[in-house]
């Protein structure tokens, strides 16, 4: 019984929430979708975008409501004006031409006013080039994988332990005394603010989708393909996702978690992280297997990677410097020479400047077999010089560092192949 | 109009109730059940029932035509009724050739955009950097797992082009045995058939032929990847069509041996021929984009 | 529905039947009847009540769902089970609900609105029709088996829908059956259609009804093969080896998305065309005016229907197409407004200084031009692709389409039941409780998924039986609506009844225009329509088209 009022009382207090909310649609909910509360709309988010995305919501849905408003009004007051009672004797008209004209064209050009600034934001969303950095997220039934792309750092997300006790059948526990019920992960992701980062996001076993609000981001984990997203994060703070395509069983309970902090903060956690990588007390020493249903999959992407020095190795004792050098020392080497010799025309970014300055990111040659890769860059291409005057070691390593950057992942070069390729 | 000069009845004829319809749909269900339950291994006399939902099947389709050569030959459908047939078999192969689209859409869809990404071209370059690196876009592919090892494909202009002759000749075999009909000459009408269902038969054959081959000599089978898929699935529904029109060309020589059909009424026989000319034309395309481009 | 019971001969308005006997005998008696019948009529109270069946079997899905979903944490069901919940209510409510709904209104009264004397192809009918109850007792029984039903949602994604276990097959075969069923019923009403009308009744001519039922069959016919071969291509990945949707293979998940939704978008505008044709009947006959702008109507469906094969990415914003085929796809999605919006107008200007009384029929007429054009809305929202990142599979969408598909097909349905039972039994339904189930459905449908749009903006993702606190409140209200709108259907069930089978002493004392400011064929027999109508085909008097149909028209 007093269960009934409780209950009655709730509803109360709530229907008077719902009226109240409708009203402050408008009032921004930066804070972002913190589940703390009912909420009525959208959150603003913490990125430009996001806010770009919540404007456009709100002009849709205002743009709704004063088309409903007219229509509705129309219509109620007919239903009032015009009952029999009122209006015994029904006018005949049927058609009129000019009116019909003006209720298809006016539609129109309100569409248009829609779909200009719908444009607009959707072009800036799917340009995800010049980013500062790479992550590459994989969707598992049904947990989330993270890879700092070229750090090295990597570990899989899953739902809190204590939202999962709660959420088995007849668990007995109370969400409501589970904190972030169902929104809460072990390893949370985490970023730096200020930066635009990039996500590589695909799916391992079936279709998941990548959503967090607050970053207006929701993009779909495909198994075999990857999809890009970016987001530059504004203000720090600890941003809720979940997965946003039905996955099977656990679907409801692969939630993500972005906590996002100062640069700073950031490169110390992924010290921390590599540390503790290096120490093999973390998840990533777990093999991550390779998108992409099949286990043939994998062959190839390893086949691949190995094939790379393959060709070269049979020459390797007839170069003089027989010693290979650590990627890391090639990365690093690689860098100095890429910025004095390269980085003018395929930029820092690895972009280029199409047509003329073809990008390396991602570029069949920066990605493809190494001896095609070195003879480009010993005996140049079209516009671009031959760089013979370098040492292997240099072209080794520039070659490494434009297979190692911007997300580009296609093995290491050794200093013996390039000799073997020198002639 | 083509009007059954017996019938110049006003009224439109509706046949009267028949349980065929109902118990063709025990036979159907009987038939998918168990064929469903054979595909999931389970613990059912599988093939007894298929058996016995197929025979079901044959035995109430052979009743239900019998019905309405009946009906057909008694006289009872006017000329709108006439015109119902050939509205309804203009939209029924309407509907086929919806369900071929979706067959050659895919087609299209792997050749053109999925097996390019999965190269890095287009939109999708990182697809390729990061999950199949050094996979080059081509076609015909199987995709970068190499899905049912190296295979060869069928030349267009082997077995393919005999296949395309045979088939446009009985396109020409069944016009001329529909000039004859129409002319009243019925023993060249039924010798025009043979040689159409004769063309018929040739096709199936070396369709079988040119299968065995695949599987055989080309190691091109249903495993090899998108194009194994697209290529067998095409071809084959194709075939089950002709195999489905062969029967049926059978059917109208028969008919017409028994004296069925008359000059300037015979709808039996044109929705055949339509048929025929429908299976004909997908084969056209099936040669150019999968064969021959 | 007359016919439940009792039946009354054709013989009864004395045509001379010599050149026909089965004019004459009149249905087989007891369930062979119901098996054998060619009867339009016939078939057209078989589908309606196989209609009613479904939609009960899926409300009572819903209720599951709903009960799951009233509070947070598991109370009732696994997440398996909720899924194939979800699935099946779906699957349910589409394939079994609204569509055999709308095939039986077009059973009974497409012949009857032309003046012929049945549909076209009369034993293919009856096939139509019987594939359905088989092929939803094979989909239900799925249910029982180990593994239980399909739980991949009625969209069927691959490759997640592969990992469904004996289930599959069935599945499968039960959609291609029911896509035979669809063809065949397409096929008949475009031939009956094109074929029988009465002398006289030109194209411009016809009924609104069977103008959207036309072109409606059109959509059909073009659509439902496409979904049969999408659904044979996951038959054969997953027993075959094909790799149609593995990309290791050269295929695509996405690939099926977009087979999928080629017919998916044509087919949820099948489910709403003929809700238009209704109340683009229904109004005009409560408004005592002709319909408005009838030319601009069936040009305005026409190019909906167009407009329904150029969309279809809509439902793929996150797939990560192309951002030139999502500006495509945005665009085409946000013209469809301007077709709709113009039978939204043309139904206001047709109510527009009418002379309105608001029986049932009207009431839910009004209802659908209300609800459906707030479904239409946040439709709009959801095609704006920068905004839909943030919608797409939360419960925005699942307000959307409910919105549309419950207050919207749905509610003209039930608008259409009422509008036409009393030429179907000579009883007239008692208007009283169709009075307090039209409020009580109208109030407790928005109880029920206003409240969604909520949930979905704030952050609840769709298909999951289980969320976070913060959206307790929303939900609560939602269950509840959802149990008050299921209940109240009973009081709607029970009034048809009871004008079939005449419970309540109700008598058959119906003019044959039982509605004053109906016109058209079928107010022109008597109530109840005898078993077989219009066997001579008769000329249609101008002033019967005077409302439907647009009189001056002499094409
Ligand atoms: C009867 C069924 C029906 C109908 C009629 C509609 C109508 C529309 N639908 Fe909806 N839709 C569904 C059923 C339907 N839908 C279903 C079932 C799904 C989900 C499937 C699934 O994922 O399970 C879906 C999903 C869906 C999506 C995908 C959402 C997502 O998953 O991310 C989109 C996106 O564009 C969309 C858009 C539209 C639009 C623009 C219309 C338009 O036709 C609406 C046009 C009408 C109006 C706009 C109102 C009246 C017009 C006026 C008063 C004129 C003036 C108005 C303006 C100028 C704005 N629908
Ligand atoms: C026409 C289609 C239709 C109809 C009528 C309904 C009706 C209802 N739906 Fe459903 N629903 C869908 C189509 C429909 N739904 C689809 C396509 C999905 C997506 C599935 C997926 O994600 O894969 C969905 C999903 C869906 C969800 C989300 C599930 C999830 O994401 O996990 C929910 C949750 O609340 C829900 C609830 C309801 C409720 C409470 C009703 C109530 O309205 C039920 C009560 C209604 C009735 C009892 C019927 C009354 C009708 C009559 C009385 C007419 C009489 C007719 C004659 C006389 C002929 N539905
Ligand atoms: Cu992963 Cu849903
Ligand atoms: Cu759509």
């Amino acid at each position: 019984m007093s269960k009934m009022s409780g209950l009655l009382r709730g509803w109360l207090t709530r229907c008077t929430a719902l009226l109240g909310g409708l009203a402050t649609m408008t009032a921004a909910h930066a804070e972002g979708l913190s589940y703390d509360g009912a909420k009525w709309n959208m959150p603003q988010g913490v990125s430009v975008i996001s806010h770009e995305v919540y404007d456009m919501h709100m002009l849709a849905f205002y743009v709704c409501c004063a088309i409903g408003v007219l229509v509705f009004g129309v219509m109620f007051y007919s239903i009032f004006a015009h009952r029999r009672s009122k209006h015994p004797k029904p006018a005949d008209f049927h058609e009129s031409t000019t009116i019909e004209i003006i209720w298809t064209i006016i539609p129109f050009i309100i569409l248009i006013g829609l779909a200009v600034p719908a444009a607009g934001t959707l072009i800036k969303m799917e340009d995800s080039s010049h980013s500062a950095m790479t992550v590459k997220v994989t969707g598992f039934q049904w947990k989330w994988h993270y890879e700092y792309a070229g750090q090295g750092v990597s570990f899989y997300s899953t739902l809190a332990a204590d939202s999962n006790k709660a959420r088995q059948l007849g668990s007995g526990i109370d969400p409501n005394t589970v904190p972030n019920y169902l929104v809460d992960v072990d390893h949370p992701l985490v970023l730096p603010i200020g930066e635009k980062i990039r996500f590589l996001i695909t799916g391992n076993d079936v279709i998941h989708a990548w959503w967090v609000p607050d970053f207006a981001i929701k993009k779909d984990a495909i198994p075999g393909y990857v999809n890009e997203a970016w987001v530059n994060i504004q203000v720090p703070g600890t941003y809720r996702g979940v997965c946003a395509e039905l996955c099977g069983r656990d679907h409801g309970f692969m939630p993500i978690v972005v906590k996002a902090v100062p640069k700073a903060e950031y490169e110390a956690w992924l010290t921390q992280e590599k540390a503790a990588e290096a120490a093999g007390n973390s998840q990533a020493d777990v093999p991550v297997p390779v998108a992409g249903a099949a286990t043939a999959t994998t062959a190839t992407a390893t086949a691949a990677t190995e094939a790379a020095p393959a060709p070269a190795t049979p020459a390797a004792p007839a170069a003089a410097a027989g010693k290979d050098m650590s990627k890391a020392d090639l990365i690093a080497a690689g860098a100095k020479v890429y910025a004095a010799n390269c980085q003018a025309c395929h930029q820092a970014s690895g972009e280029g400047m199409p047509p003329n300055f073809p990008a390396l990111k991602g570029s069949k040659i920066a990605t493809g077999p190494v001896a095609g890769h070195i003879e480009q860059i010993l005996n140049g291409k079209k516009i671009m010089p031959p760089f013979r005057q370098l040492s292997d070691t240099d072209i080794a390593a520039v070659a490494t560092y434009e297979r190692n950057s911007w997300g580009n992942d296609a093995g290491i070069v050794q200093p013996s192949q390039v000799a073997a390729l020198r002639k | 109009m083509a009007t059954n000069a017996a019938n110049q009845s006003s009224r439109y004829f509706v046949p009267a109730p028949s349980a065929w319809p109902f118990i063709l749909t025990i036979a159907l269900l009987t038939i998918v059940y168990s064929v469903g339950a054979w595909l999931e291994e389970r613990q059912l006399p599988t093939n007894a029932m298929i058996i016995c939902g197929v025979a079901l099947l044959l035995y109430i389709v052979f009743r239900w035509i019998r019905d309405v050569v009946l009906e057909s030959e008694g006289a009872r459908y006017n000329a709108q009724v006439d015109r119902t047939f050939r509205w309804g078999m203009t939209w029924f192969i309407f509907s086929e050739v919806m369900f071929f689209g979706a067959f050659f859409g895919a087609l299209f869809y792997t050749r053109e955009l999925s097996v390019p990404w999965l190269g890095g071209l287009g939109s999708k370059v990182m697809t390729n950097v990061t999950l199949w690196p050094g996979f080059e876009a081509g076609w015909p592919s199987n995709g970068p797992g190499a899905v049912g090892g190296s295979f060869g494909t069928m030349p267009a202009f082997g077995i393919p082009l005999i296949n395309t002759i045979l088939l446009l000749s009985s396109g020409v075999t069944i016009t001329m045995a529909h000039h004859a009909l129409k002319a009243g000459k019925r023993p060249l009408t039924v010798l025009w058939m043979i040689a159409t269902v004769a063309f018929g038969a040739g096709f199936l054959f070396c369709q079988a032929h040119e299968y065995i081959e695949a599987y055989t000599k080309l190691n091109l089978t249903l495993h090899s990847g998108v194009y194994g898929s697209t290529f067998f699935m095409l071809t084959g529904f194709h075939g089950l069509h002709v195999t489905l029109g062969t029967i049926m060309l059978i059917i109208i020589t028969l008919r017409l041996m028994a004296g069925h059909f008359k000059p300037d009424s015979h709808f039996g026989f044109e929705g055949v021929a339509w048929y025929w000319h429908f299976v004909d034309v997908v084969w056209l395309c099936l040669f150019v984009v999968v064969y021959w481009l | 529905m007359a016919h439940a019971h009792d039946h009354t001969h054709g013989s009864d308005h004395g045509h001379d039947h010599a050149h026909d006997e089965h004019a004459h005998h009149g249905p087989d008696k007891g369930i062979m009847r119901w098996i054998k019948t060619t009867n339009h009529k016939d078939l057209g109270t078989l589908y309606l009540f196989f209609s009613f069946t479904m939609f009960f079997i899926g409300g009572l899905m819903s209720l599951v769902i709903r009960a799951e979903l009233f509070h947070p944490g598991l109370q009732f069901v696994q997440p398996e089970f909720f899924n194939q919940m979800t699935t099946m209510h779906a699957l349910v409510m589409i394939f079994g609900g609204i569509m055999p709904g709308f095939v039986g209104l077009a059973n009974w009264m497409v012949p009857m609105m032309i003046g012929c004397s049945d549909l076209a192809l009369p034993r293919v009918n009856n096939w139509g029709f019987w594939l359905l109850p088989f092929a939803f007792a094979m989909l239900l029984s799925t249910l029982f088996l180990p593994g239980g039903a399909p739980a991949g949602g009625w969209t069927m994604y691959p490759p997640l829908i592969l990992q469904t276990g004996a289930a599959f097959p069935l599945l499968i075969f039960a959609v291609h059956m029911m896509g035979i069923s669809s063809i065949t019923g397409a096929i008949n009403v475009v031939v009956t259609i094109l074929n029988m009308r009465a002398p006289g009744m030109t194209l411009l001519k016809m009924p609104m009804f069977v103008w959207t039922w036309l072109i409606t069959a059109y959509l059909l016919i073009a659509v439902m093969p496409v979904l049969a071969g999408a659904v044979t291509m996951l038959l054969t990945d997953k027993y075959f080896g094909t790799s149609f949707f593995s990309a290791a293979g050269g295929g695509d998940p996405v690939m099926y998305q977009h087979i999928f939704w080629f017919f998916g978008h044509p087919e949820v505008y099948i489910m709403i065309l003929p809700a238009f044709g209704i109340i683009s009947t229904i109004i005009p006959t409560f408004a005592r005016k002709k319909l408005f702008g009838y030319d601009s109507m069936v040009y305005a469906v026409a190019a909906i229907a167009f407009l329904s094969f150029i969309v279809w990415a809509h439902h793929m914003f996150t797939v990560g197409m192309p951002v030139t085929a999502e500006l495509f796809f945005m665009f085409a999605t946000m013209l469809i407004s301007v077709p709709t919006g113009v039978k939204v107008f043309n139904w206001l200007a047709t109510m527009w200084r009418g002379s309105m009384t608001y029986e049932t029929p009207m009431l839910f007429a009004i209802a659908f031009v209300f609800l459906f054009t707030i479904g239409g809305f946040s439709g709009l929202m959801l095609a704006l692709v920068p905004a839909d990142f943030q919608y797409q599979d939360t419960y925005f969408v699942v307000a959307h389409f409910h919105y549309v598909l419950v207050p919207g097909a749905v509610f003209s349905i039930i608008a259409a039941v009422y509008y036409w039972i009393p030429k179907w039994t000579g009883r007239m339904y008692n208007e009283h409780w169709g009075k307090i189930h039209f409020w009580m459905s109208a109030i407790f449908i928005n109880v029920l998924f206003f409240p969604q749009h909520f949930l979905g903006l704030a952050g609840m993702q769709r298909r999951v039986p289980d969320y976070n606190v913060a959206f307790t409140d929303f939900n609560e209200i939602s269950s509840i609506g959802a149990f008050v709108f299921f209940l109240t259907q009973f009081i709607f069930i029970i009034n048809m009844l009871a004008c079939c089978f005449g419970w309540f002493g109700r008598k058959r004392d119906l003019p044959a225009r039982v509605w004053e400011g109906a016109r058209g064929f079928e107010w022109t027999v008597p109530s109840p329509a005898p078993y077989h109508t219009f066997e001579d085909q008769v000329e249609l008097p101008d002033y019967e088209l005077s409302m439907g149909g647009n009189g001056e028209h002499a094409h």
